[in-house]
C-alpha cells in the first residue's frame, strides 16, 4: 500500500507548467476564501485562513517560486499540505487530478542554472505527454 | 514475548506514577512516624503493586528491584527488621530509581539497562545483617546467597516458636487459563493462615505466568496440614495439591537444585528479552503524548450535552424548512445555552487539581532541609484548587526555584532561629486557591525575610541602578529589583540555589503563560511570594481593535485603562512620541506602523488604550474599538512562529481569523 501511495502525485497549474507534490503531504485542497493579512510575515505569506477551526498560514506558491504574479480568479486553489510539524496552505492557479508518476520516469532537477529557483524542486516527472515538476515541499515549507 | 505490549505502556507508566505517589507520601510519614503499620502496609503493597505490573510488561530491573524492597518491607512488617533512619534512606533511594525508571519508560517506552545490583545488594544486607544479629552470628551456609539464608532462618525460628513448615507442591488443571490469577488465589488464601517464605519458580515467575502448571511452596503456618488442604480445596481449576512437613536439611538441598534450574531459566527469558527490545525501539522511538485523567462524570455530562447538541440541530433543520421566525430565535437561544455549557464541561475535562504540582515538594523539602541542615515544615492547602492541565506543566518550576530560595536563602538554621527568638522548625506555607477566573498561589515562608537595603545596595553594586536611583527607591520597589535579570542575592552561591538562574527567569516564565507575580516580605517576619494565573490558557477575555478594516484583539489582561486624547496630549521626548498619563509619561505606539498599515491623515482624536507589562507601559493607538469578547486562543503554527508582535490568532463569530497582539513584545 504504502509503496503504491509513494508515487502519487496532486498535480496543479502554475503559468502553463504542471506542477506535482506527493499526495501522502496533501490534507485537502480548498477553495480560498476570506484571508486574514499577517503583518510583518514573508512577503509570500498571503495571510492566514481558517480552516474548519484551524489557523492556517496561506503561501503565494507563484511568488514563493518567484514566478510572475497574477490575480487569483475562481479557478485559484489552495492546497493544504504539510511536512513534519509545518502545515501551510499553497495557493496555486488550478488544481487538476492525481498522477501515478513512476520512479524510474523521474529524473533529477536539472543542475545548469544553480539559481535559487532549483532549491525548491525534487525532480521532473515525465508522462506521455508533458513534464510535471515535482517541488521540494520541505523547501517551500521552510520558515 | 508474543503479546505486544507496547499500547499498554502509557497506561503502565500512568499507573505507576500514581503509585509511585502513593509511596512517596507514605514514606514521608513513615519517616516521621516510624511505628505507623498501616503505613508499611501500605508501602509493601505499592512494592507489591508494582512489581507486578513491571513484571506484566516485562520490566525486569524494576520487578527485581520492587520485589527485594518488598522482601525488606515484609521483614518490617512482622518486626523481624527494626526500622531505622538508614533503612527509610534506601528505600527513598529505591524510590528515585524507580522515579527514573519510569520517566525512562515514558520517553522511551522500554526500560533503562541499570539493574540496581547496588540497590538490591544493600537490601539484601539488610535482612542478611537483621538474622545475623538475631541469631546471633550463626554458622553461614556457604553458597548460598542472602535470601536462602534468610528462609533457613525463619525456618528455625519457626521451628523454635513450634510452627510447622509444609512442601506444597500444586499442579493446576491443564485448561486453567489464567494460571497466574489461580496461583495468586492460592497465595493469598495460604498468606491468610501462614507465611509463605519460599516458591518455586519465584513469586515475580508466577505472576507473569512463567510456569508450566506446578509450582512449589515452602509454607510454615501454625494450622495442620489437613486444614491447608481443606482451604486449597476451595480453589477451582487446581488438577493436584500434595502437602508433606519438612524440616530445613530436606529444603536446604531442595532449593539449591530449584535456585540453580530459576538461575538458569531467568537467564535465558532475559536473552528472549534483549532480543525483542531491540524490535521494540524501532516500533516506539516517539515521545508519549499528554494525557489527562478525567472523571467519568465529567465525560457523562459531555456527552449528554452533546447529545442536546444533536437534538437542536435536528430542530433547527426542521425550522429552516419552515419560516417561523419566532421558533428559529428560541432555538437559536437554547443553542447558545448548550455552547456555553459544553464549553464549561469541556474546559472541566482539561482542569487537573494543583496537588500534581504540589506532590513533589514535600520530598523536596525533606532532602532540601536535611541538605542545609534546617528544620523545616512545609504547610499546605487548597491541593484540590484546579487548574487547565497546560497552566500544571508550566507552574512546576517556577514554583521548584521559590521553595528552594525560601529553603535556601529565607529560612535560618535552627540555632539562627533560637537566637531570634523564633520557633526552632521554620514553617513554609504553600496556598492556593481560586480567585474569580484566576488561581492564586500564594508561598508563604517565616524567614529572615528581605531586606530591601541589603537588595539596594547590590543592585548598585552589580550595576542594575545607580546610586541616585536607589535612594529614591521605597522599600518595595527595592525588593521587587529581586526579579531584574543578574540578580541573586545568596552570599555564598550554594549547590541548592544560585544555580545562575534568577528570580527573573521566574517572573518570565510567568508572565508568559498569562500570570503575575508579586513579592511582599518583613524583614525577620518572613517573605510572601503571590502567583496569580490564569485559569486556563486557550480561552481569554480580549478587546477587539479596528485598524483599518482589520481587527485585532488585545488580551484584556494587559489593559489597564482606555481612553481618549487629542492631538495637543502627544508630546515629544526625545523624538519619541510620549503622553501623559496619571502623572506618568507613557510612550506611544503606532499600531499602524508596527503592523505595515498606512498612516491615516491627522485626526484631531485619538483613542489610546493603555497597556502594561510588569512596571512597562505603552499607550497603542488604535482607529476604532469593537468591544471585549471571549476569544478561543489558536496557535499561528510552526510557519509563523517567528513573526513579532502576534502571539496568535483567534477566530471570529463570522469565521474570519483574528490576530492576537503580543503586549509582551510591543512594549
Amino acid at each position: 500500500m504504502a509503496s503504491e501511495m509513494e508515487n502519487k502525485y496532486v498535480i496543479f497549474k502554475l503559468d502553463e507548467e504542471h506542477y506535482g507534490i506527493p499526495i501522502d503531504n496533501v490534507l485537502s485542497i480548498e477553495k480560498a476564501e476570506e484571508i486574514t493579512r499577517v503583518p510583518n510575515a514573508p512577503e509570500y505569506v498571503m495571510g492566514v485562513i481558517n480552516l474548519r477551526g484551524e489557523v492556517i498560514p496561506l503561501v503565494d506558491l507563484r511568488m514563493r517560486l518567484g514566478i510572475k504574479l497574477q490575480e487569483y480568479n475562481k479557478n485559484s486553489r489552495v492546497i493544504v499540505a504539510s511536512m513534519g510539524d509545518v502545515t501551510a496552505g499553497l495557493i496555486v492557479d488550478s488544481s487538476s487530478e492525481v498522477l501515478e508518476i513512476n520512479r524510474e520516469d523521474i529524473d533529477p532537477p536539472p543542475k545548469a542554472n544553480s539559481d535559487e529557483c532549483t532549491e525548491f524542486l525534487s525532480g521532473v516527472g515525465k508522462t506521455s505527454d508533458r513534464l510535471i515538476v515535482l517541488l521540494n515541499l520541505a523547501k517551500v515549507l521552510e520558515y | 514475548m508474543d503479546l505486544d505490549l507496547n499500547q499498554y505502556v502509557d497506561v503502565f507508566v500512568e499507573e505507576a506514577k500514581e503509585h509511585l505517589q502513593g509511596m512517596n507520601e507514605a514514606l514521608l510519614v513513615l519517616e516521621k512516624d516510624m511505628g505507623n503499620i498501616d503505613i508499611i502496609n501500605e508501602i509493601f503493597r505499592i512494592a507489591h503493586t508494582l512489581k507486578g505490573m513491571s513484571g506484566t510488561m516485562g520490566f525486569t530491573n524494576i520487578s527485581n528491584l520492587t520485589h527485594e524492597m518488598e522482601n525488606v518491607l515484609h521483614g518490617i512488617r512482622n518486626n523481624s527488621i527494626a526500622l531505622n533512619e538508614d533503612i527509610i534512606d534506601i528505600i527513598f533511594e529505591c524510590f528515585d530509581v524507580l522515579e527514573y525508571s519510569i520517566d525512562f519508560i515514558a520517553s522511551g517506552g522500554q526500560e533503562d539497562d541499570e539493574d540496581h545490583q547496588d540497590l538490591i545488594n544493600r537490601l539484601r544486607s539488610i535482612l542478611a545483617e537483621d538474622s545475623l544479629d538475631r541469631e546471633g552470628g550463626n554458622q553461614l551456609h556457604e553458597g548460598l546467597d542472602n535470601v536462602d539464608e534468610y528462609v533457613l532462618k525463619v525456618l528455625e525460628e519457626a521451628r523454635i516458636r513450634g510452627l510447622s513448615s509444609y512442601k506444597i507442591e500444586i499442579t493446576l488443571d491443564a485448561n486453567c487459563i489464567l494460571k497466574a490469577a489461580r496461583a495468586f488465589i492460592v497465595f493469598n488464601i495460604l498468606e491468610d493462615i501462614g507465611e509463605i517464605i519460599f516458591s518455586n519458580p519465584a513469586v515475580e515467575d508466577i505472576e507473569d505466568e512463567k510456569f508450566e502448571s506446578k509450582f512449589t511452596v515452602i509454607f510454615i503456618s501454625q494450622v495442620s496440614s489437613s486444614k491447608v488442604m481443606g482451604e486449597l480445596n476451595t480453589v477451582s481449576e487446581i488438577d493436584h495439591i500434595s502437602i508433606e512437613e519438612v524440616d530445613r536439611d530436606d529444603i536446604l538441598g531442595e532449593m539449591a537444585d530449584l535456585d540453580n534450574e530459576a538461575i538458569e531459566s531467568r537467564d535465558l527469558e532475559k536473552d528472549l528479552l534483549r532480543d525483542g527490545k531491540k524490535s521494540k525501539i524501532i516500533d516506539r522511538n516517539n515521545i508519549m503524548g499528554k494525557t489527562v485523567r478525567v472523571d467519568i462524570d465529567r465525560l457523562d455530562n459531555l456527552m449528554n450535552l452533546v447529545s442536546e447538541l444533536i437534538i437542536i440541530k435536528t430542530r433547527m433543520d426542521e425550522l429552516s424548512q419552515s419560516s417561523n421566525k419566532e421558533n428559529m430565535g428560541e432555538a437559536i437561544e437554547y443553542l447558545e445555552r448548550i455552547t456555553t455549557s459544553i464549553h464549561d464541561a469541556v474546559m472541566k475535562v482539561r482542569m487537573v487539581p494543583i496537588e500534581r504540582v504540589f506532590n513533589r515538594f514535600p520530598r523536596m523539602v525533606r532532602d532540601l532541609s536535611k541538605e542545609l541542615e534546617k528544620e523545616i515544615n512545609l504547610r499546605m492547602s487548597g491541593k484540590e484548587t484546579e487548574v487547565d492541565r497546560t497552566v500544571i506543566d508550566e507552574i512546576g518550576e517556577p514554583l521548584i526555584h521559590i521553595i528552594r530560595n525560601s529553603i535556601d536563602h529565607g529560612i535560618e538554621t535552627p540555632e539562627e532561629r533560637i537566637e531570634h527568638r523564633k520557633p526552632k522548625e521554620g514553617t513554609i506555607t504553600l496556598n492556593a486557591y481560586a480567585d474569580g477566573n484566576s488561581v492564586v498561589i500564594e508561598a508563604i515562608d517565616d524567614g529572615r525575610g528581605l531586606d530591601g537595603d541589603k537588595i539596594k545596595e547590590d543592585a548598585i553594586q552589580k550595576g542594575i541602578i545607580t546610586e541616585r536611583e536607589g535612594e529614591l527607591l521605597s522599600q518595595e520597589e527595592a525588593i521587587s529589583l529581586l526579579f531584574t535579570p543578574g540578580f541573586s542575592t545568596a552570599e555564598e552561591v550554594s549547590d541548592v540555589s544560585g544555580r545562575g538562574v534568577g528570580l527573573d527567569v521566574v517572573k518570565s516564565k510567568i508572565e508568559s503563560i498569562s500570570g503575575s507575580i508579586e513579592v511582599d516580605s518583613q524583614p525577620y517576619k518572613g517573605t510572601k511570594f503571590t502567583i496569580r494565573l490564569p485559569l486556563t490558557l486557550a480561552i481569554i477575555q480580549a478587546l477587539l481593535v479596528k485598524l483599518g478594516d482589520e481587527i485585532y484583539a488585545i488580551p484584556l489582561g494587559s489593559i489597564t485603562e482606555i481612553i481618549r486624547i487629542t492631538v495637543e496630549d502627544i508630546k515629544n521626548v526625545y523624538d519619541q512620541e510620549v503622553i501623559l498619563y496619571r502623572g506618568r509619561t507613557v510612550p506611544i505606539v503606532k499600531l499602524r506602523e508596527i503592523l505595515g498599515l498606512d498612516d491615516v491623515e491627522k485626526m484631531k482624536e485619538h483613542i489610546v488604550v493603555i497597556v502594561r507589562k510588569g512596571e512597562k507601559q505603552a499607550a497603542l493607538l488604535v482607529d476604532d474599538l469593537i468591544g471585549q469578547q471571549e476569544i478561543v486562543i489558536k496557535p499561528l503554527g510552526k510557519y509563523l512562529s517567528k513573526i513579532d508582535y502576534l502571539s496568535g490568532a483567534t477566530i471570529l463569530g463570522n469565521g474570519n481569523v483574528s490576530l492576537i497582539l503580543d503586549v509582551n513584545s510591543i512594549i
